[in-house]
């Protein structure tokens, strides 16, 4: 199944409402600096396509970006790192959100259910952890309340290492819109992860979407 | 619209159609059953061999069966006399049917073939049929024992609707047990016309069921069952046991979420979103429900433990702090005081609230009292009980039995039992508190008079603490999420 570019799958989350970490697209190194410069320093430089899914793994993330130079030779390595296979790429500069704490959330169609959401304990570790628990789409603000409190490690959203609990109105509002994108029957699945929590308030930083055919 | 299952549950008069003179046929067996358990109905047995069996006439057809006598009809001939007896019962007024017989679905696309045709006939007729593949219906309110296979339970106000024949047997098999019993009990076999959504929308509307135990494997509209299922736990808790993988079929995703919408985690989301009570054994399943169906519903998760015996008060205290929905009450101060003026310094001025010996023979009854009249606290597990019952009955098997003093501290110990007993199903009621008596003898003596006189009060002594935890914890569970529906 396609998937949508990460800036196209940022679009889509954040015009249903969900905060996403501010972010342009650029096709050259020079561009990406240009970029850069709308953003609040430090960015984060990611090699972004329609066929390139999972980022991290291949190496195709690049942080803590703080100054002009930093900018352009990632942007120069991670364009000389795409592979014919790739086809169509694009440079995607973003504000590099500062938290300690990473969720996923999530929208599949299950056969038996249909549209679920999913919220779970975040980052790389989210499949080995599975902290994650599933709700039928759509959800009112009860039953996404009700969803949160079902990860098991609720003291991750509570204060944690200096930083002010999870808030969890944000995050039921985005457990909420996102439920509300199941009525779609074009999109198969979206996967926010991370979202990360910054001062309280959860914003995702990255995002896929996948889709039944291309528009 | 909720299905009319009164003729299944409280038949006028039953039609066995394919009886047998061979004890172990399905088709003697049931109408066995049903002449042995008490029902008052009419009951006609049809079979090839006409004559008499277990001293009942046997007729040669089902149209020698008055019009007007029967409601329900139990199937145990083959798959190909089928329609035409449907057909000929409902001509005389047959309104429900469970069929016993095997062969259809189950077996391939033949047997499907012929379930689909006996769907559409009770469709077209009016028909509510129960199966085909299934073992029987049991209701105790009209002592009704329609099954091919044992045991017949106690009365209660538990309703059981599986799709495996075993689990209704296992149940009934728990109600004996531990004495908390049965009200309807079904085995939907293939689920061909009535589904498991069916019957529990029916026992939520039926007056002898307070609570509903079921075991599914397949659901067929996932979508369709949350949404009838969430309107049933509004009415009455429902108690599951979720059988085989239930995202088997799930497409290889590209997805992070994807790869963890596995191991059912999808169906514990909906089970939770629907207030359906998720069990996870067939026993804890069984448990859970008799806690539902005997014990008030707690207002909040704060627990308070009562013991006589220190090592089970730690390991209780451990389980509750570790479960997410129960919480290890601190004591509060004017329970500490109260407690204070009841017994010497030595008990552990905590919770667990152990007596540590230091009680004398009204300390029990008196501490369930103020306990259970307490405002803050929502729930008691009482432990340590039957201690006296234990030793009483070593004592009167001995030989010094019943001399040297024996009869009169061994009846002392029993009577006392009896009290403390006593004890916690009062202060229970009265207070509207649940009180949770969990010891081993419920399972390894049940003869002890502690766990006899809570089993004759009707409710359930508990085999573990760690088990009167887990069913406590489903109850705060389920009594919270029917608090914030609107």
């Amino acid at each position: 199944m396609p998937t949508l570019s990460e800036s196209r799958s940022r679009l889509l989350v954040s015009e249903a409402g969900i905060p996403v970490s501010n972010w342009e697209i650029a096709n050259s190194a020079e561009e990406a600096v240009l970029a850069s410069k709308n953003l609040t320093s430090p960015v984060v430089v990611k090699l972004c396509g329609d066929t390139i899914a999972h980022k991290t793994e291949r190496g195709l993330v690049r942080l803590n970006l703080d100054t002009e130079d930093a900018v352009k030779e990632a942007a120069n390595e991670l364009l000389s790192s795409a592979t014919p296979e790739d086809g169509d790429v694009e440079l995607l500069i973003s504000e590099q959100i500062r938290g300690n704490r990473e969720l996923i959330i999530g929208l599949i169609r299950d056969e038996q259910f249909g549209p679920c959401v999913m919220l779970g304990v975040g980052g790389i570790l989210a499949e080995a952890l599975a902290d994650v628990a599933f709700r039928l789409a759509p959800l009112n603000k009860a039953e996404a309340n009700d969803l949160i409190d079902d990860i098991a490690m609720q003291s991750l959203l509570e204060s944690f290492r200096g930083e002010p609990p999870v808030n969890r109105e944000t995050l039921a509002d985005i457990l909420c819109s996102i439920s509300r994108l199941g009525e779609d029957n074009n999109l198969l699945s979206i996967d926010l992860n991370p979202l990360i929590i910054s001062d309280g308030e959860p914003i995702a930083v990255d995002a896929l979407v996948e889709i039944a055919e291309d528009k | 619209m909720v299905r009319n299952l009164l003729p299944l549950f409280e038949p006028k008069g039953i039609v066995i159609a394919g009886v047998s003179s061979h004890p172990g046929k399905f088709g003697f067996v049931v109408l066995h059953n049903i002449l042995s358990c008490g029902y008052e109905g009419n009951v006609f047995a049809v079979g090839r061999e006409s004559g008499e069996l277990l001293n009942q006439p046997v007729l040669s057809s089902i149209k020698d069966v008055p019009e007007g006598s029967a409601d329900l009809l139990i199937v145990c001939t083959p798959v190909e006399a089928n329609e035409e007896l449907i057909r000929s019962a409902a001509q005389l007024g047959i309104k429900a049917v469970f069929m016993v017989t095997g062969g259809y679905s189950e077996a391939g696309e033949k047997g499907k073939e012929a379930e689909n045709r006996i769907v559409s006939l009770s469709n077209e007729l009016g028909l509510v049929v129960a199966g085909p593949n299934g073992q029987g219906i049991v209701s105790t309110p009209a002592n009704l024992c329609a099954q091919i296979v044992a045991p017949y339970p106690p009365k209660g106000r538990i309703s059981v609707a599986s799709q495996s024949g075993n689990f209704v047997s296992a149940f009934q098999n728990y109600a004996n047990q531990y004495g908390v019993g049965i009200s309807r009990a079904v085995s939907a076999g293939n689920a061909a016309d009535t589904s498991i959504a069916d019957y529990l929308e029916w026992f939520a509307d039926d007056e002898e069921t307070d609570v509903a135990l079921c075991y599914v494997e397949g659901v067929k509209n996932g979508r369709e069952f949350f949404e009838r299922i969430k309107n049933v736990t509004k009415k009455m808790p429902v108690i599951m046991v979720k059988g085989g993988s239930t995202s088997g079929g799930q497409r290889a995703a590209a997805s992070h979420t994807g790869s963890l919408a596995s191991d059912g985690r999808v169906f514990e989301g909906m089970a939770r979103q629907a207030g359906i009570t998720h069990a996870r054994t067939i026993e804890s399943a069984f448990e859970a429900a008799a806690t539902f169906a005997t014990q008030p519903f707690p207002s909040g998760g704060d627990t308070l433990v009562l013991t006589t015996a220190g090592g089970w008060g730690v390991i209780t205290a451990d389980a509750i702090t570790n479960h997410r929905d129960l919480n290890l009450i601190s004591l509060p101060e004017d329970l500490m005081n109260s407690i204070n003026e009841m017994l010497p310094p030595r008990w552990s001025r905590n919770n667990p609230v152990d007596l540590a010996g230091g009680e004398t023979r009204d300390t029990i009854p008196d501490l369930l009292e103020i306990a259970a009249s307490h405002p803050s606290i929502d729930a008691i597990i009482q432990l340590g009980l039957g201690i006296q019952g234990n030793t009483a009955s070593l004592t009167r098997s001995g030989p010094f039995y019943p001399d040297h003093g024996l009869e009169r501290i061994v009846d002392f110990h029993e009577r006392q039992e009896k009290r403390y007993a006593d004890a916690t199903i009062e202060a229970s009621q009265r207070h509207g508190t649940p009180v949770l008596v969990a010891s081993e003898l419920a399972t390894a003596d049940p003869m002890n008079p502690m766990v006899a006189t809570i089993r004759e009060s009707g409710k359930l002594c508990y085999a573990s603490a760690d088990r009167a935890v887990e069913s406590l914890g489903h109850l705060v569970r389920y009594s919270h999420w029917l608090s914030i529906q609107q």
